[in-house]
């Protein structure tokens, strides 16, 4: 086994986790200890890491630190499920319309991992609140649907030195990429004065969320852990349709 | 001189994905997005040679522009 037993009976007994719980615990994170060491594979429950916005990007991005054992998840979305983002959004079921998303997206993770901690934050980011919800996180996953709020998470995680990973859609279309504190990537990419892309026209389909969700989570863990080939003041283009992919790079020194 | 113009999602439109325009020596990709009717509030990106590039920078032969619409949806 990758990881020894040794590691794992100490993490353990440092969790003060029960014979039964450190089995499953064990069982469960098997499958990631191939591609992360051991060592990585128990960091990860240290990290805190908020996700704005509860729909498509960030019903898929939530889902997947929880299985990859990312320990604290602060999800925040104001909004409530509606029929139209039953085409897309992971958390957002007939049976849940009407119903917080964030609160949801906890109920969710709470049957998905029991071991690690969501906290759901039902409000709309905004000026105001910014830096009191993102204070105290390891990384921010911006999972927005609008370019404002986008720009505030930048600009808030900025100041409170957190990196951000960012991601867009918009129809066969995505954006990735992640932004060091003082980047302005997100400036260089979008006009000033506009709230809306591509999206408008394109639509939100099921799978560029999905995809852009994955790669933003790829990111995330790569960021935590300290791996190499991170997006860093890069932008990863993703069409879907032609098969293009392209990494432009936004470094202040370029 | 020669400029190869890319375009991206919604800018495709109406040119497809690629042309090759015949332009005066140090057109800019400001004066090629207005002959190609697209709205500067559409170019978000723009690259020259893959690079961050500029609407008021000079272009040379062969260089290669490249445009894409903002992409903010989630």
């Amino acid at each position: 086994m990758p990881v020894s037993s040794l590691e794992f009976l100490t993490f353990a007994r440092l969790s003060n986790l029960d014979k039964s719980q450190t089995m499953s615990i064990k069982d469960r994170y098997i499958r990631n200890e191939n591609m992360l060491s051991p060592e990585e594979n128990l960091n990860l429950r240290n990290f805190k890491v908020v996700v704005v916005g509860c729909g498509g990007l960030g019903g898929h991005i939530i889902e997947m630190l929880a299985r990859m054992g990312v320990g604290h998840i602060t999800a925040i979305d104001g909004d409530v499920f509606e029929p139209h983002n039953l085409n897309r959004q992971l958390f957002c079921l007939p049976s849940n319309l009407g119903k917080p998303k964030s609160a949801e997206a906890k109920k969710r993770i709470e049957k998905v991992n029991p071991d690690i901690t969501v906290t759901a934050k039902q409000t709309m980011l905004v000026a105001e609140n910014a830096e009191e919800l993102l204070a105290g996180h390891d990384l921010v996953c911006d999972a927005l649907d609008n370019i404002s709020t986008r720009k505030l998470v930048a600009k808030t995680a900025a100041k409170l030195n957190i990196p951000m990973v960012f991601g867009a859609i918009a129809g066969w279309y995505a954006q990735i990429g992640t932004i060091m504190p003082g980047n302005k990537l997100l400036d260089k990419i979008y006009p000033e004065g506009i709230n809306k892309g591509a999206e408008t026209k394109l639509g939100n389909p099921s799978f560029t969320p999905a995809l852009a969700a994955s790669l933003q989570v790829a990111e995330t863990i790569k960021v935590l852990l300290g791996k190499k080939g991170v997006l860093k003041n890069r932008l990863l283009m993703v069409d879907t349709l032609e098969h293009h992919y392209e990494v432009i790079d936004f470094s202040e020194e370029t | 001189m020669e400029i190869k113009v890319r375009l991206f999602a919604t800018l495709r439109e109406n040119w497809g994905k690629e042309l090759i325009l015949s332009q005066n020596n140090g057109v800019t990709p400001k004066e090629i997005i207005k002959q190609l009717n697209i709205p500067e509030a559409d170019v978000a990106i723009l690259l020259v040679n893959g690079r961050d590039g500029s609407l008021g920078q000079e272009l040379t032969d062969k260089d290669v522009v490249s445009i894409f619409p903002p992409v903010g949806g989630g």
